[in-house]
């Protein structure tokens, strides 16, 4: 048994993973949209949200130092933009670009750190995304594993014989490098087809189906109206004292 | 004489890259019994066995419950015919062994709460229920042979097809998964190289060759006739 870095942290479940996925995609959206729209008093209303967001990292019983570790993924995303804006002479647009990037990432996290895939892709299905892309999803999210687990028994033969892949690389050159990677491809493209062939042993048609329906319930309710009205009222805020 | 379960005449296979893997299998299988399917690697058990539920198709005839396999009845085939395949991890595919037990419940139509209960007993069956909600992947490779069986249990075939079933399991698990199969009514295919596992739960077995059944019979005499098991004498490795 081994753990990958897609994995989440393993942790007692806090009081945001009791809540239904269409109270926090629903939530989420209100947030995005407050953040995304921001314009005058930025960096006050910048940090109300980013404060905002720590709290409920730490109600939600997560590891903050990761969470804000893990956000920091989109950042080479919106470096370009950033260059592109600094180079345009407005390098507070670009930087307020960036800010909003990482705080709309740590809040997407947050979702994805409290609700279990399954769930979660419900709750996209319930607001009407179409359900084969939601399907492709969850494989990719699964075959993911199936490729880091191919990529982790290749490295472990190379470091049975001796190898590294670094040294591999340098020793042999881009050729043998790339044709590793094809190896693992080949492998994991093996590997998916006989998933799909064990799916239909048990009757597949197309459609992934679930054991519990979701239930709303009046706390989540409560929760959504909460959650929608303080990024709001931290932005209103925000603006007014500066 | 009730019919055969499976009946399969003259079935042939050639994989794309041309490799011809069955090179015309006659076999059938009668109600309650247990076969085990021997023979070298490559020498064609999976593919064979991939034909029974319309994974595979090649020339010839099969026939499964009176049903021929062909696309208008692979629904109903692939209910009767429960595959446990060689390696676990491309069985496992939800995100939790509760769930993936379930899958095939659900393609049939069954009630969540009633597919999840069903599920829970197969778990128990196979002694993995404190697994329920834990992630496949994080299962160790025994483990996750024992939910990739509880996932075929839980179906309730007619027939039970296993792929190498002991791999990866310690003895008392290869022992408990014995005595769990000889107390299962269903038909039986095993593929196996595990002698002893054969003689524990087989009443007769095939043994494959390049493509083609060279002999059927008792267990114990396709073991004789073969010479297959792996015995030393106690003397040639005995410590001086």
């Amino acid at each position: 048994m081994h753990r990958t870095m897609l994995e989440l942290p393993v942790r007692q479940p806090g009081p945001l993973d009791r809540r239904d996925a269409r109270s926090k995609l629903a939530a989420l959206l209100v947030f995005l949209v407050v953040i995304s729209t921001a314009r005058s008093a930025f960096p006050e209303t910048a940090a109300a949200l980013a404060l905002l967001l720590a709290a409920a990292c730490v109600w939600a019983r997560l590891p903050l130092a990761a969470a804000l570790r893990r956000a920091a993924v989109v950042v080479p995303f919106t470096l370009f933009f950033v260059l592109v804006c600094w180079m345009a002479g407005e390098p507070g647009r670009g930087l307020a670009l960036a800010v909003k990037s990482y705080l709309s990432c740590l809040a997407v996290w947050l979702v994805i750190a409290t609700t279990p895939l399954p769930a979660l892709l419900r709750g996209f299905e319930s607001f009407g995304a179409p359900r084969f892309l939601l399907m492709v999803a969850q494989f990719v999210y699964r075959y993911l594993f199936v490729i880091s687990e191919e990529a982790r028994q290749m490295a472990q033969a190379a470091l049975a014989r001796g190898g590294t892949a670094r040294a591999a690389f340098r020793l042999l050159g881009f050729r043998a490098a790339a044709g590793a990677l094809a190896v693992l491809f080949a492998r994991s493209y093996g590997r998916a087809g006989e998933v799909h062939r064990a799916m239909l042993a048990r009757g597949f048609r197309g459609r992934l189906r679930c054991l519990d329906a979701p239930r709303f319930r009046p706390a989540d309710a409560a929760f959504l109206a909460a959650a929608s009205l303080v990024p709001v009222l931290a932005r209103l805020a925000a603006e007014r004292l500066a | 004489m009730a019919a055969a379960l499976v009946e399969v005449r003259g079935l042939r296979f050639r994989y794309p890259d041309g490799t011809q893997a069955l090179n015309g299998i006659d076999f059938s299988l009668e109600a309650g019994e247990s076969v085990a399917l021997f023979g070298a690697n490559g020498s064609g058990k999976t593919t064979f066995v991939m034909h029974l539920n319309g994974l595979l198709a090649g020339e010839g005839s099969i026939n499964v419950c009176g049903l021929a396999v062909e696309s208008g009845n692979l629904e109903t085939i692939r209910g009767k015919v429960g595959l446990v395949f060689q390696d676990a991890d491309s069985q496992l595919f939800m995100p939790t062994v509760l769930e993936d037990v379930a899958f095939g419940l659900l393609n049939r139509g069954m009630e969540p709460a009633k597919a999840a209960d069903r599920a829970r007993s197969a778990l128990q069956a196979v002694g993995m229920s404190a697994a329920a909600d834990r992630a496949p992947y994080h299962l160790s490779a025994g483990e996750k042979k024992r939910v990739a069986l509880a996932g075929i249990l839980a179906m309730d075939p007619e027939i039970l097809v296993l792929d190498e079933p002991t791999t990866f399991l310690d003895p008392p698990g290869q022992r408990t998964l014995a005595d769990l199969l000889r107390g299962l009514s269903q038909a039986k295919m095993v593929i196996t190289h595990n002698v002893r596992f054969a003689q524990a739960v087989c009443d007769r077995a095939v043994f494959f060759e390049r493509g083609k059944i060279a002999a059927h019979g008792p267990v114990e005499e396709m073991i004789a006739r073969f010479d297959w098991d792996f015995v030393t004498e106690p003397t040639k490795f005995a410590r001086r």
